[in-house]
Protein backbone atom coordinates (compact mmCIF):
# COMPACT_ATOMS: atom_id res chain seq x y z
CA UNK A 1 0.00 0.00 0.00
CA UNK A 2 2.75 2.28 1.07
CA UNK A 3 4.47 1.57 -1.99
CA UNK A 4 1.26 2.20 -4.45
CA UNK A 5 1.61 5.73 -2.52
CA UNK A 6 5.46 5.84 -3.01
CA UNK A 7 4.32 5.04 -6.95
CA UNK A 8 1.87 7.61 -7.37
CA UNK A 9 3.73 10.64 -5.80
CA UNK A 10 6.67 9.84 -7.95
CA UNK A 11 4.34 9.51 -10.84
CA UNK A 12 3.11 13.55 -10.11
CA UNK A 13 6.83 14.69 -10.18
CA UNK A 14 7.27 12.93 -13.01
CA UNK A 15 4.16 14.53 -14.37
CA UNK A 16 5.50 17.96 -13.47
CA UNK A 17 8.50 18.03 -15.28
CA UNK A 18 7.39 16.46 -18.49
CA UNK A 19 4.43 19.13 -18.48
CA UNK A 20 6.84 21.90 -19.54
CA UNK A 21 7.54 19.61 -22.87
CA UNK A 22 3.90 18.54 -23.32
CA UNK A 23 2.47 22.01 -23.43
CA UNK A 24 5.05 23.37 -25.71
CA UNK A 25 4.60 20.38 -28.05
CA UNK A 26 1.06 21.09 -28.13
CA UNK A 27 0.73 24.98 -28.60
CA UNK A 28 3.40 24.64 -31.46
CA UNK A 29 1.17 21.31 -32.66
CA UNK A 30 -2.26 23.61 -32.61
CA UNK A 31 -1.32 27.12 -33.22
CA UNK A 32 1.36 26.82 -35.35
CA UNK A 33 1.33 23.54 -37.59
CA UNK A 34 -2.52 23.31 -37.15
CA UNK A 35 -2.79 19.83 -37.95
CA UNK A 36 -4.08 16.95 -35.70
CA UNK A 37 -0.99 14.44 -34.41
CA UNK A 38 -0.78 11.37 -36.84
CA UNK A 39 -1.51 8.30 -34.92
CA UNK A 40 -2.43 10.41 -31.71
CA UNK A 41 -4.11 7.67 -29.73
CA UNK A 42 -0.85 5.63 -29.98
CA UNK A 43 1.20 8.73 -29.37
CA UNK A 44 -1.21 9.20 -26.61
CA UNK A 45 -0.46 5.62 -25.06
CA UNK A 46 3.34 6.17 -25.95
CA UNK A 47 3.62 9.45 -23.62
CA UNK A 48 1.43 7.38 -21.07
CA UNK A 49 4.17 4.21 -21.16
CA UNK A 50 7.30 7.04 -20.81
CA UNK A 51 5.42 8.41 -17.64
CA UNK A 52 4.81 5.44 -15.69
CA UNK A 53 7.65 4.14 -17.16
CA UNK A 54 10.35 6.79 -15.50
CA UNK A 55 8.28 6.82 -12.29
CA UNK A 56 8.36 2.95 -12.00
CA UNK A 57 12.01 3.29 -12.82
CA UNK A 58 12.75 6.38 -10.51
CA UNK A 59 10.72 4.67 -8.00
CA UNK A 60 12.94 1.57 -8.13
CA UNK A 61 16.45 3.12 -7.98
CA UNK A 62 15.24 5.35 -4.98
CA UNK A 63 14.40 1.85 -3.30
CA UNK A 64 17.28 -0.26 -4.45
CA UNK A 65 20.15 1.48 -5.78
CA UNK A 66 20.56 4.85 -4.95
CA UNK A 67 20.86 3.87 -0.71
CA UNK A 68 23.09 1.23 -1.19
CA UNK A 69 25.02 2.80 -3.82
CA UNK A 70 25.68 5.84 -1.72
CA UNK A 71 26.21 4.38 1.25
CA UNK A 72 29.42 2.36 -1.09
CA UNK A 73 30.58 5.43 -2.30
CA UNK A 74 30.85 7.00 1.88
CA UNK A 75 31.93 3.51 2.80
CA UNK A 76 34.89 3.27 0.29
CA UNK A 77 35.83 6.80 0.79
CA UNK A 78 36.06 6.86 4.37
CA UNK A 79 39.06 7.22 6.54
CA UNK A 80 38.61 3.65 8.34
CA UNK A 81 38.69 1.97 4.58
CA UNK A 82 41.38 3.68 3.13
CA UNK A 83 43.69 4.45 5.86
CA UNK A 84 43.21 1.22 8.74
CA UNK A 85 46.30 1.52 9.82
CA UNK A 86 46.23 5.58 10.69
CA UNK A 87 49.26 6.59 8.66
CA UNK A 88 49.98 10.08 8.99
CA UNK A 89 48.06 12.34 5.86
CA UNK A 90 50.80 13.41 4.42
CA UNK A 91 52.22 10.19 3.72
CA UNK A 92 48.75 9.12 2.03
CA UNK A 93 48.99 9.07 -1.17
CA UNK A 94 47.41 8.32 -4.70
CA UNK A 95 48.04 4.24 -4.32
CA UNK A 96 45.63 4.15 -1.20
CA UNK A 97 42.34 4.82 -3.09
CA UNK A 98 42.79 1.66 -5.34
CA UNK A 99 39.37 0.35 -4.29
CA UNK A 100 38.24 4.12 -4.88
CA UNK A 101 39.31 3.95 -9.04
CA UNK A 102 37.94 0.32 -9.57
CA UNK A 103 34.11 1.44 -8.17
CA UNK A 104 34.45 4.97 -9.93
CA UNK A 105 35.28 2.53 -13.32
CA UNK A 106 32.36 -0.35 -12.28
CA UNK A 107 29.95 2.32 -11.17
CA UNK A 108 30.35 4.23 -14.16
CA UNK A 109 30.33 1.53 -17.08
CA UNK A 110 27.36 -0.26 -15.18
CA UNK A 111 24.85 2.88 -14.41
CA UNK A 112 25.67 3.80 -18.23
CA UNK A 113 24.42 0.22 -19.20
CA UNK A 114 21.06 1.27 -17.89
CA UNK A 115 20.93 4.99 -18.32
CA UNK A 116 17.51 5.02 -20.70
CA UNK A 117 18.37 8.21 -22.61
CA UNK A 118 21.22 6.41 -23.98
CA UNK A 119 19.40 3.11 -25.15
CA UNK A 120 17.05 5.86 -26.73
CA UNK A 121 19.81 7.25 -28.77
CA UNK A 122 21.23 3.89 -29.73
CA UNK A 123 18.34 2.75 -31.14
CA UNK A 124 17.72 5.58 -32.84
CA UNK A 125 21.58 5.58 -34.22
CA UNK A 126 21.06 1.96 -35.17
CA UNK A 127 17.66 2.66 -37.18
CA UNK A 128 19.05 5.45 -39.08
CA UNK A 129 22.51 4.01 -39.72
CA UNK A 130 20.55 0.41 -41.63
CA UNK A 131 21.86 -1.53 -38.72
CA UNK A 132 25.79 0.06 -39.69
CA UNK A 133 26.02 0.89 -36.06
CA UNK A 134 24.72 -1.53 -33.25
CA UNK A 135 23.10 -0.12 -30.67
CA UNK A 136 24.83 -2.72 -27.82
CA UNK A 137 27.66 -1.93 -29.71
CA UNK A 138 27.59 1.85 -29.15
CA UNK A 139 26.48 1.78 -25.48
CA UNK A 140 29.09 -0.54 -24.49
CA UNK A 141 32.05 1.95 -25.86
CA UNK A 142 29.97 4.71 -24.42
CA UNK A 143 30.11 3.03 -21.07
CA UNK A 144 33.60 2.25 -21.27
CA UNK A 145 34.08 6.04 -21.90
CA UNK A 146 32.33 6.97 -18.98
CA UNK A 147 34.26 4.73 -16.87
CA UNK A 148 37.52 5.60 -17.65
CA UNK A 149 36.18 9.08 -17.22
CA UNK A 150 35.45 8.93 -13.85
CA UNK A 151 38.27 6.96 -12.61
CA UNK A 152 40.27 9.20 -13.72
CA UNK A 153 37.79 12.08 -12.22
CA UNK A 154 38.34 10.34 -8.84
CA UNK A 155 42.17 10.05 -9.37
CA UNK A 156 42.04 14.04 -9.96
CA UNK A 157 40.15 14.82 -6.72
CA UNK A 158 42.44 12.29 -4.99
CA UNK A 159 45.69 14.23 -6.12
CA UNK A 160 43.92 17.23 -5.99
CA UNK A 161 44.86 18.44 -10.17
CA UNK A 162 43.51 21.69 -11.76
CA UNK A 163 39.74 20.31 -13.98
CA UNK A 164 40.86 22.40 -16.73
CA UNK A 165 44.44 21.07 -17.52
CA UNK A 166 42.77 17.46 -17.87
CA UNK A 167 39.70 19.05 -19.57
CA UNK A 168 41.44 21.02 -22.09
CA UNK A 169 43.63 17.89 -23.14
CA UNK A 170 40.65 15.87 -23.33
CA UNK A 171 39.80 18.32 -25.72
CA UNK A 172 42.92 18.47 -28.01
CA UNK A 173 42.18 14.58 -28.36
CA UNK A 174 39.16 14.62 -30.03
CA UNK A 175 39.79 17.51 -31.88
CA UNK A 176 42.91 15.29 -33.38
CA UNK A 177 40.49 12.27 -33.48
CA UNK A 178 37.63 14.13 -35.44
CA UNK A 179 40.29 15.00 -38.36
CA UNK A 180 41.10 10.73 -38.29
CA UNK A 181 37.83 8.78 -37.71
CA UNK A 182 34.93 8.24 -40.24
CA UNK A 183 32.79 11.54 -40.93
CA UNK A 184 29.66 9.32 -40.09
CA UNK A 185 30.03 9.21 -36.40
CA UNK A 186 31.48 12.35 -35.81
CA UNK A 187 28.19 14.14 -34.44
CA UNK A 188 26.91 10.69 -32.92
CA UNK A 189 29.97 10.71 -31.08
CA UNK A 190 29.49 14.25 -29.70
CA UNK A 191 26.16 13.55 -28.83
CA UNK A 192 27.10 10.36 -27.01
CA UNK A 193 28.88 13.10 -24.58
CA UNK A 194 25.63 14.57 -23.20
CA UNK A 195 23.44 11.58 -22.98
CA UNK A 196 25.26 9.79 -20.61
CA UNK A 197 24.81 11.58 -17.41
CA UNK A 198 21.29 11.94 -15.98
CA UNK A 199 19.13 9.92 -14.18
CA UNK A 200 20.94 6.72 -13.04
CA UNK A 201 24.90 7.95 -13.03
CA UNK A 202 24.91 11.60 -11.71
CA UNK A 203 23.00 10.85 -8.08
CA UNK A 204 25.43 7.79 -7.61
CA UNK A 205 28.74 9.80 -9.44
CA UNK A 206 27.95 13.09 -7.21
CA UNK A 207 27.90 11.01 -3.87
CA UNK A 208 31.11 9.64 -4.56
CA UNK A 209 32.87 12.77 -4.92
CA UNK A 210 31.17 14.29 -2.72
CA UNK A 211 32.42 11.38 -0.49
CA UNK A 212 35.98 11.38 -1.62
CA UNK A 213 36.22 15.15 -1.36
CA UNK A 214 35.45 15.52 2.12
CA UNK A 215 37.18 12.66 3.46
CA UNK A 216 40.94 13.39 1.15
CA UNK A 217 42.75 16.24 3.40
CA UNK A 218 42.84 19.78 1.99
CA UNK A 219 39.76 19.05 -0.76
CA UNK A 220 36.80 21.20 -0.08
CA UNK A 221 33.85 18.83 -1.18
CA UNK A 222 31.64 21.82 -1.99
CA UNK A 223 34.81 22.76 -4.61
CA UNK A 224 36.09 19.51 -5.48
CA UNK A 225 32.94 17.75 -5.15
CA UNK A 226 32.11 19.28 -8.91
CA UNK A 227 33.71 17.83 -12.06
CA UNK A 228 32.98 14.13 -12.25
CA UNK A 229 29.85 14.65 -14.47
CA UNK A 230 32.44 16.91 -17.02
CA UNK A 231 34.91 14.08 -16.99
CA UNK A 232 31.68 11.84 -18.01
CA UNK A 233 30.89 13.53 -20.38
CA UNK A 234 34.03 14.39 -21.85
CA UNK A 235 35.79 10.60 -22.34
CA UNK A 236 32.52 8.58 -23.95
CA UNK A 237 33.13 11.40 -26.70
CA UNK A 238 36.75 10.09 -27.27
CA UNK A 239 35.39 6.49 -26.79
CA UNK A 240 33.10 6.26 -29.56
CA UNK A 241 35.40 7.59 -32.01
CA UNK A 242 37.99 5.22 -30.74
CA UNK A 243 35.02 2.79 -30.86
CA UNK A 244 34.23 3.76 -35.07
CA UNK A 245 37.64 3.93 -35.97
CA UNK A 246 38.72 0.38 -34.76
CA UNK A 247 36.10 -1.06 -36.68
CA UNK A 248 36.93 0.69 -39.61
CA UNK A 249 40.68 -0.25 -39.77
CA UNK A 250 38.56 -3.87 -38.72
CA UNK A 251 36.89 -4.07 -42.00
CA UNK A 252 39.50 -2.51 -44.24
CA UNK A 253 41.54 -5.29 -43.84
CA UNK B 1 -2.55 -10.73 -27.95
CA UNK B 2 -0.12 -13.63 -27.61
CA UNK B 3 2.80 -12.36 -30.02
CA UNK B 4 1.96 -8.72 -27.24
CA UNK B 5 3.19 -10.67 -24.96
CA UNK B 6 6.34 -12.33 -26.72
CA UNK B 7 7.31 -8.92 -27.24
CA UNK B 8 6.85 -7.60 -23.90
CA UNK B 9 8.21 -10.54 -22.44
CA UNK B 10 11.38 -10.06 -24.58
CA UNK B 11 11.47 -6.05 -23.86
CA UNK B 12 11.48 -7.57 -20.36
CA UNK B 13 14.42 -9.93 -20.31
CA UNK B 14 16.40 -7.18 -22.66
CA UNK B 15 15.85 -4.69 -19.23
CA UNK B 16 17.31 -7.25 -17.08
CA UNK B 17 20.44 -7.32 -18.81
CA UNK B 18 20.57 -3.67 -19.13
CA UNK B 19 20.41 -3.82 -15.68
CA UNK B 20 22.67 -7.20 -14.46
CA UNK B 21 26.01 -5.13 -14.52
CA UNK B 22 24.80 -2.13 -11.58
CA UNK B 23 23.08 -5.77 -10.03
CA UNK B 24 26.83 -7.49 -10.32
CA UNK B 25 28.96 -4.55 -9.31
CA UNK B 26 27.36 -3.89 -6.38
CA UNK B 27 26.98 -7.57 -4.92
CA UNK B 28 30.96 -7.67 -5.80
CA UNK B 29 31.74 -4.72 -3.42
CA UNK B 30 29.30 -5.42 -0.73
CA UNK B 31 30.81 -8.78 -0.66
CA UNK B 32 33.98 -9.52 -1.77
CA UNK B 33 35.60 -5.44 -0.84
CA UNK B 34 33.27 -4.02 1.96
CA UNK B 35 32.65 -7.56 3.56
CA UNK B 36 29.36 -6.67 4.68
CA UNK B 37 25.56 -8.44 4.45
CA UNK B 38 23.02 -6.82 2.31
CA UNK B 39 20.93 -4.70 3.94
CA UNK B 40 16.90 -5.11 3.25
CA UNK B 41 17.30 -7.74 0.68
CA UNK B 42 13.45 -7.48 0.26
CA UNK B 43 13.14 -3.76 -0.25
CA UNK B 44 15.91 -4.23 -2.64
CA UNK B 45 14.30 -6.96 -4.59
CA UNK B 46 11.55 -5.19 -4.85
CA UNK B 47 13.02 -1.90 -6.55
CA UNK B 48 14.88 -4.06 -8.97
CA UNK B 49 11.52 -5.44 -10.20
CA UNK B 50 10.21 -1.79 -10.73
CA UNK B 51 13.37 -0.57 -12.42
CA UNK B 52 13.35 -3.70 -14.83
CA UNK B 53 9.38 -2.65 -15.22
CA UNK B 54 9.73 0.62 -15.31
CA UNK B 55 12.73 0.82 -18.19
CA UNK B 56 10.48 -1.93 -20.21
CA UNK B 57 7.49 1.05 -20.10
CA UNK B 58 10.02 3.41 -20.85
CA UNK B 59 11.39 2.02 -23.80
CA UNK B 60 8.00 0.98 -25.44
CA UNK B 61 6.28 4.16 -25.03
CA UNK B 62 9.77 5.55 -26.34
CA UNK B 63 8.99 3.81 -29.64
CA UNK B 64 5.29 4.32 -29.65
CA UNK B 65 5.14 8.28 -28.22
CA UNK B 66 7.94 9.61 -28.28
CA UNK B 67 9.88 9.22 -31.07
CA UNK B 68 7.04 9.62 -33.77
CA UNK B 69 5.68 12.67 -32.08
CA UNK B 70 9.74 14.17 -32.85
CA UNK B 71 9.87 13.21 -36.52
CA UNK B 72 6.04 13.92 -36.86
CA UNK B 73 6.62 18.05 -35.99
CA UNK B 74 10.19 18.02 -37.62
CA UNK B 75 8.44 16.73 -40.97
CA UNK B 76 5.15 19.02 -40.10
CA UNK B 77 7.95 22.23 -39.63
CA UNK B 78 10.12 21.20 -43.01
CA UNK B 79 6.93 21.12 -45.07
CA UNK B 80 5.59 24.10 -43.67
CA UNK B 81 8.96 26.10 -44.65
CA UNK B 82 8.64 28.35 -42.11
CA UNK B 83 12.21 28.66 -40.66
CA UNK B 84 11.39 31.38 -38.19
CA UNK B 85 8.84 29.29 -36.52
CA UNK B 86 10.94 26.06 -36.56
CA UNK B 87 13.58 28.27 -34.69
CA UNK B 88 10.93 29.58 -32.25
CA UNK B 89 9.83 25.94 -31.32
CA UNK B 90 13.96 25.07 -31.02
CA UNK B 91 14.76 27.70 -28.61
CA UNK B 92 10.93 27.16 -26.34
CA UNK B 93 11.94 23.13 -26.47
CA UNK B 94 15.16 23.76 -24.92
CA UNK B 95 14.84 26.66 -22.54
CA UNK B 96 11.36 25.04 -21.62
CA UNK B 97 12.48 21.43 -20.73
CA UNK B 98 16.06 22.76 -18.55
CA UNK B 99 14.55 25.52 -16.93
CA UNK B 100 12.47 23.06 -15.25
CA UNK B 101 15.04 20.52 -15.25
CA UNK B 102 15.06 18.71 -11.39
CA UNK B 103 18.83 17.90 -11.45
CA UNK B 104 19.88 21.56 -12.88
CA UNK B 105 17.64 22.95 -10.03
CA UNK B 106 19.71 20.89 -7.38
CA UNK B 107 22.87 21.90 -8.91
CA UNK B 108 22.16 25.21 -9.05
CA UNK B 109 21.23 25.13 -5.48
CA UNK B 110 24.47 23.50 -4.38
CA UNK B 111 26.31 25.94 -6.94
CA UNK B 112 24.69 28.71 -4.62
CA UNK B 113 26.11 27.23 -1.37
CA UNK B 114 29.29 27.12 -2.64
CA UNK B 115 29.36 30.84 -3.95
CA UNK B 116 27.98 31.78 -0.58
CA UNK B 117 30.91 29.68 1.39
CA UNK B 118 33.48 31.77 -0.86
CA UNK B 119 32.31 34.63 0.18
CA UNK B 120 31.19 35.44 -3.45
CA UNK B 121 27.95 36.14 -2.63
CA UNK B 122 25.94 37.25 0.53
CA UNK B 123 25.38 33.98 2.70
CA UNK B 124 21.46 35.01 2.86
CA UNK B 125 18.50 32.58 1.07
CA UNK B 126 17.95 36.19 -0.86
CA UNK B 127 20.71 36.04 -2.16
CA UNK B 128 21.31 32.54 -2.88
CA UNK B 129 18.40 32.28 -4.00
CA UNK B 130 18.79 34.51 -6.39
CA UNK B 131 22.15 33.72 -7.55
CA UNK B 132 20.59 29.89 -8.24
CA UNK B 133 17.76 31.74 -10.07
CA UNK B 134 20.33 33.45 -12.09
CA UNK B 135 22.12 30.22 -12.84
CA UNK B 136 19.31 28.24 -13.70
CA UNK B 137 17.63 30.97 -16.58
CA UNK B 138 21.46 30.84 -18.03
CA UNK B 139 22.03 27.51 -18.55
CA UNK B 140 18.22 27.59 -19.74
CA UNK B 141 18.54 30.15 -22.09
CA UNK B 142 21.76 28.34 -23.43
CA UNK B 143 20.08 25.05 -24.17
CA UNK B 144 17.36 26.87 -26.10
CA UNK B 145 20.27 28.80 -28.00
CA UNK B 146 21.91 25.57 -28.46
CA UNK B 147 19.02 24.29 -30.41
CA UNK B 148 18.58 26.90 -32.61
CA UNK B 149 21.81 26.94 -33.68
CA UNK B 150 21.89 23.37 -33.99
CA UNK B 151 18.30 23.45 -36.18
CA UNK B 152 20.12 26.05 -38.25
CA UNK B 153 22.98 24.14 -39.21
CA UNK B 154 21.06 21.36 -39.87
CA UNK B 155 19.01 23.26 -42.04
CA UNK B 156 22.33 24.85 -43.54
CA UNK B 157 24.37 21.63 -43.61
CA UNK B 158 27.59 22.98 -41.80
CA UNK B 159 29.58 20.68 -41.01
CA UNK B 160 29.16 20.03 -37.06
CA UNK B 161 32.98 19.73 -36.11
CA UNK B 162 33.62 23.22 -37.04
CA UNK B 163 31.23 24.75 -34.20
CA UNK B 164 31.92 22.02 -31.80
CA UNK B 165 35.21 22.83 -31.63
CA UNK B 166 35.20 26.48 -32.29
CA UNK B 167 33.43 26.04 -29.00
CA UNK B 168 35.75 23.95 -27.36
CA UNK B 169 38.39 27.12 -28.18
CA UNK B 170 35.60 29.10 -26.87
CA UNK B 171 35.79 27.31 -23.84
CA UNK B 172 39.26 26.96 -23.45
CA UNK B 173 39.47 30.77 -23.53
CA UNK B 174 37.22 31.70 -21.23
CA UNK B 175 38.53 29.03 -18.62
CA UNK B 176 41.60 31.15 -18.64
CA UNK B 177 39.99 34.51 -17.62
CA UNK B 178 36.70 33.19 -15.58
CA UNK B 179 36.80 32.96 -12.01
CA UNK B 180 38.10 29.82 -10.27
CA UNK B 181 35.36 28.80 -8.49
CA UNK B 182 32.84 28.99 -11.44
CA UNK B 183 34.94 26.57 -13.37
CA UNK B 184 33.54 23.21 -12.00
CA UNK B 185 29.93 24.00 -12.00
CA UNK B 186 30.76 25.24 -15.57
CA UNK B 187 32.22 22.16 -16.64
CA UNK B 188 29.67 20.21 -15.06
CA UNK B 189 26.37 22.24 -16.12
CA UNK B 190 26.89 20.56 -19.63
CA UNK B 191 26.10 17.38 -18.45
CA UNK B 192 22.69 18.15 -16.37
CA UNK B 193 20.88 19.83 -18.94
CA UNK B 194 19.78 17.23 -20.95
CA UNK B 195 16.95 15.04 -19.33
CA UNK B 196 15.57 11.55 -20.15
CA UNK B 197 12.37 13.11 -22.04
CA UNK B 198 14.40 15.81 -23.86
CA UNK B 199 17.37 13.74 -25.37
CA UNK B 200 14.76 11.06 -27.27
CA UNK B 201 12.66 14.13 -28.36
CA UNK B 202 15.27 16.40 -29.48
CA UNK B 203 16.77 13.23 -31.83
CA UNK B 204 13.82 12.46 -33.15
CA UNK B 205 13.54 16.18 -33.81
CA UNK B 206 17.14 16.34 -35.75
CA UNK B 207 16.34 12.93 -37.56
CA UNK B 208 13.04 13.93 -38.65
CA UNK B 209 14.54 17.05 -40.25
CA UNK B 210 17.29 15.98 -41.99
CA UNK B 211 15.71 12.68 -43.80
CA UNK B 212 12.81 15.63 -44.59
CA UNK B 213 15.45 17.85 -46.41
CA UNK B 214 17.10 17.34 -49.57
CA UNK B 215 20.23 16.65 -49.51
CA UNK B 216 20.76 16.48 -45.37
CA UNK B 217 22.40 12.59 -44.43
CA UNK B 218 20.38 11.94 -41.05
CA UNK B 219 23.40 10.16 -39.58
CA UNK B 220 25.49 12.80 -40.34
CA UNK B 221 23.20 15.58 -39.97
CA UNK B 222 20.85 14.58 -37.75
CA UNK B 223 22.58 13.39 -34.84
CA UNK B 224 24.37 16.67 -33.11
CA UNK B 225 21.58 18.62 -31.20
CA UNK B 226 22.39 16.96 -27.96
CA UNK B 227 26.35 18.30 -28.81
CA UNK B 228 25.34 21.88 -28.54
CA UNK B 229 23.58 21.32 -25.37
CA UNK B 230 26.08 20.55 -23.67
CA UNK B 231 28.47 22.86 -24.99
CA UNK B 232 26.83 26.33 -24.57
CA UNK B 233 25.48 26.29 -20.92
CA UNK B 234 29.58 25.90 -20.09
CA UNK B 235 30.16 28.92 -22.06
CA UNK B 236 27.35 30.72 -20.44
CA UNK B 237 27.76 29.65 -16.64
CA UNK B 238 31.29 31.11 -17.41
CA UNK B 239 30.45 34.06 -18.61
CA UNK B 240 27.85 34.54 -15.96
CA UNK B 241 30.82 33.83 -12.96
CA UNK B 242 32.88 36.58 -14.81
CA UNK B 243 29.48 39.23 -15.31
CA UNK B 244 29.26 38.62 -11.31
CA UNK B 245 32.90 39.14 -10.14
Amino acid sequence: MDLLIEFFDTLKSTVVDVLPILSIILVFQLLVIRQPIPHIKQVGFGFLYVLIGLALFLLGLEKALFPLGKMMAEQLTATEFINPAGIADSALNWSYYGWVYVFAAAIGFSTTIAEPSLIAVALKAEEVSGGGIKANSLRIAVAIGVAIGIALGSYRIVVGHPIHYYIICGYIVVVIQTFFCPKMIVPLAYDSGGVTTSTVTVPLVAALGLGLASTIPGRSPLIDGFGLIAFASLFPIIAVMAYAQITHIRTRN
Amino acid sequence: MNQQLIIFFKALLGSCKDLLPIVLVIAFFQFAVLQQPMPNLGDIFIGLILVVLGLTFFIYGLEMGLFPIGESMAKAFARKGSIVWLLTFAFCLGFGTTVAEPSLIAVAAEAATVAASGGIIEATDISQNEYANGLRYTVAFAVGLAIVIGVLRIIRGWPIQYLILGGYVLVVIMTAFAPTWIIGIAYDSGGVTTSTITVPLVTALGVGLASSIKGRNPMIDGFGLIAFASLTPMIFVMAYGMVLS
